[in-house]
């Protein structure tokens, strides 16, 4: 499954972030990829992820695929909308 | 044994250990045994693996979560399942050795992020090349020293020490420093008088002199290091460490009192620090305050700005644990030898003299503004002084007293409490601020003199260089000169004048200081009961006459004699 959301942390998908989104994204046995732009990135792979340089407003889509991807995408997005529970 | 220029009394003894930096090797190697390489691989994963466990367990015991995460990061890097495979599909498919075929991996990586238009993601550079670095160490069996976790209690021996090196150390296990490089005022010197541990600086080549595991005494106050010693000098300096602790013992009782001379001149002898983990050190010293925080330790050792938050909590601790003591907070003196990366400041020929301090925080107002809004909102918890460095105009000056009432009246209109009487002063350590001190203290506070720059700067003396190290005297008429200008210029206004370099906590110079009606002495916690005891023997009329004498004398020489003559 496929949806999109914006990045809302002040100084885009950093280390803190991004380190939370990938360990969240490797709890799930559904791959789980983000594309952005014209890139398609292993959302399991820190560095990946981290190479996309995501800024503050921008847009993502989170794609899960496998026996659990709606808990993933659910649990993905709740981190994204949260801010990673920073300020 | 070799002689060094003592930096921090005592004596201390144990097993050196040295920092090298060693290079490392990589050949471009055909191989045959492909499982055999990729073992090699993940056995260098899986050791750096238990490594960076080691690492972010003790960074979340003594650091904290934020300062863990970091860490945390690098185990990501690690287990990367892009990097694994790259690495591994190379492996199999070009059939060159593990280490050459991980290190072509990182590196596209690396020059992946460095290619980014976004500056904070380019920094996460470092994340990688540490990780790669690490496991490239564990393939070439490189063995490594991280400060952060030693086994046994040392002696570190090192070229210099960086402020991210003794950032990281495990302070418990480091007895002593014995560097090749630096003086008095150098990064290493001022660590171990904080950490109040025996350091000798200026030995020159100490890391070629001895080799790891030799056993060393080192004499803080005299500078003498004895390397392998015998068993008369392991006894004798055993007696001289239990008279250093009895001397030690002996301080203790003035550490309640106040710091007066015996015909009734009052002074304040306050204390240095840089993290709010410096106030136990600062009142088991008997501080009366606190002449110097140095806000940029709050900034350095991380990966982007402190947040206003983060700020104001480590300001409110101090002012909190102090009051009603006061506060001297120094805004962010970044630049010059303390480098903060992700501020992307470019290299310069002449940092000293380059963009620092006040230069950054006047153009990245941003950066100013929430530093002083975090100062302004913990002010509320204690007594707070703010305090602006390198100014070397009065334009300067008023432009960030400015940005500090802009703060202000931010606050006042979103309802944000701020004490009222927060007094704002600004270092002297600049000449040019000096010599127009009479201009500079119609608009402020309070005024305190920074001697480590103000010597460097006025004797065109950089403190580092070895070779002119000899030019580098506090007893330079010129330098004792501007000082007393500067205190007069200041008392002419009514305000007070402090001091803050390393001449303030100077045995040798606090008599003259005394004399010159210095009002407030701010020093290393550990030279404030030393200091409180000589104060407390001496005259003010006679070191006013002393202080006269000294201030007709031609030559650095000439007063170092006199002074060390009459005392």
């Amino acid at each position: 499954m496929e949806k999109i959301v914006k990045i809302l942390n002040q100084q885009g998908l950093h280390a803190r972030p991004a380190s939370i989104f990938v360990k969240t994204a490797n709890k799930f046995k559904a791959s789980v990829s983000i594309e952005h732009g014209n890139g398609v990135a292993n959302a399991k792979s820190i560095i990946n992820i981290m190479g996309l340089g995501l800024k503050k407003g921008e847009e993502i889509k989170i794609i899960t695929e496998g026996t659990d991807e709606k808990e993933a995408m659910d649990a993905l997005v709740g981190l994204v909308e949260s801010k990673f529970g920073e300020e | 044994m070799v002689l060094g220029t003592g930096v921090s009394p005592g004596i201390a003894m144990g097993k050196v250990l040295l920092l090298e930096k060693k290079e490392f090797i990589i050949e471009k190697e055909i191989i045959n045994d492909v499982e055999a390489e990729k073992n090699r691989f993940h056995k260098a994963l899986k050791d750096s693996n238990d490594e960076l466990l080691q690492i972010k367990d003790k960074a979340l015991r003594e650091l904290g979560e934020e300062k863990a995460a970091i860490f945390e990061a690098h185990l990501m890097v690690l287990e990367d399942p892009e990097l694994i495979s790259s690495t591994v599909d190379k492996i199999e498919g070009e059939k060159f050795s593990a280490d050459y075929c991980f290190n072509e991996v990182a590196t596209d990586f690396i020059d992946m992020f460095e290619g980014m238009d976004n500056e904070y993601m380019r920094e996460r550079v470092s994340d990688i090349r540490d990780v790669s670095q690490r496991v490239l160490r564990h393939m070439l069996g490189i063995e490594s020293i991280d400060l952060s976790i030693i086994k046994e209690e040392v002696l570190l021996v090192s070229n210099d020490l960086t402020p991210s090196e003794t950032a990281n150390m495990d302070k418990e296990k480091v007895l002593g420093f014995l560097t090749n490089i630096g003086g008095r005022t150098s990064h290493t010197a001022i660590m171990a008088r904080s950490l109040e541990i025996p350091a000798v600086v200026g030995l020159k080549d100490i890391t070629i002199t001895v080799k790891q595991g030799d056993y060393v005494i080192i004499d803080g106050d005299s500078g003498k290091v004895i390397i392998n010693p015998n068993a008369e000098d392991i006894s004798y300096y055993n007696k001289l460490k239990e008279e250093c602790e009895k001397v030690k013992q002996s301080l203790q009782s003035f550490k309640y009192q106040v710091s007066v001379t015996y015909d009734g001149k009052k002074v304040e002898l306050a204390g240095n620090i840089g993290t709010p983990g410096d106030i136990n050190g600062l009142i088991n010293n008997g501080a009366e305050g606190v002449g110097l925080f140095r806000t940029e330790f709050i900034y350095m050792n991380r990966e982007c700005l402190p947040t206003e938050e983060e700020q104001y909590h480590s300001y409110k601790t101090v002012l909190e644990s102090l009051s009603p003591k006061p506060v001297v907070i120094r805004t962010l003196d970044a630049g010059g030898d303390k480098e903060l990366s992700y501020l992307n400041i470019d290299k310069e020929m002449n940092p000293f003299l380059g963009y620092r301090a006040i230069r950054i925080c006047l153009k990245e107002t941003d950066l100013f503004k929430a530093q002083i809004r975090a100062l302004l909102r913990a002010s509320v918890y204690g007594n707070l002084k703010i305090m602006f460095p390198m100014i070397s105009s009065l334009e300067e000056l008023l432009i960030a007293k400015g940005i500090l009432n802009e703060v202000k009246e931010e606050l006042d209109t979103s309802k944000v409490a701020y004490a009222s009487n927060i007094e704002v002063g600004m270092m002297i350590e600049v000449p040019s601020a000096a010599i127009i001190s009479d201009i500079l203290a119609k608009h402020v506070d309070f005024l305190s003199i920074g001697t480590n720059d103000l010597i460097q700067y006025t004797c065109a003396v950089d403190r580092m260089n070895e070779k002119i190290h000899h030019l580098y005297s506090p007893f330079n008429p010129a330098v004792l000169r501007l000082i007393k200008m500067v205190i007069d210029n200041g008392h002419k206004e009514g305000i007070w004048v402090g001091m803050c370099g390393e001449m303030a906590g100077d045995k040798k110079i606090i008599p003259i200081l005394l004399g010159m009606g210095l009002d407030e002495f701010s020093m290393s916690p550990i030279s404030i009961l030393p200091a409180r005891k000589l104060i407390n023997s001496l005259s003010y009329s006679d070191m006013k006459n002393f202080a006269d004498s000294v201030l007709n004398m031609t030559s650095s020489e000439e007063i170092r004699s006199y002074i060390e003559k009459s005392i």
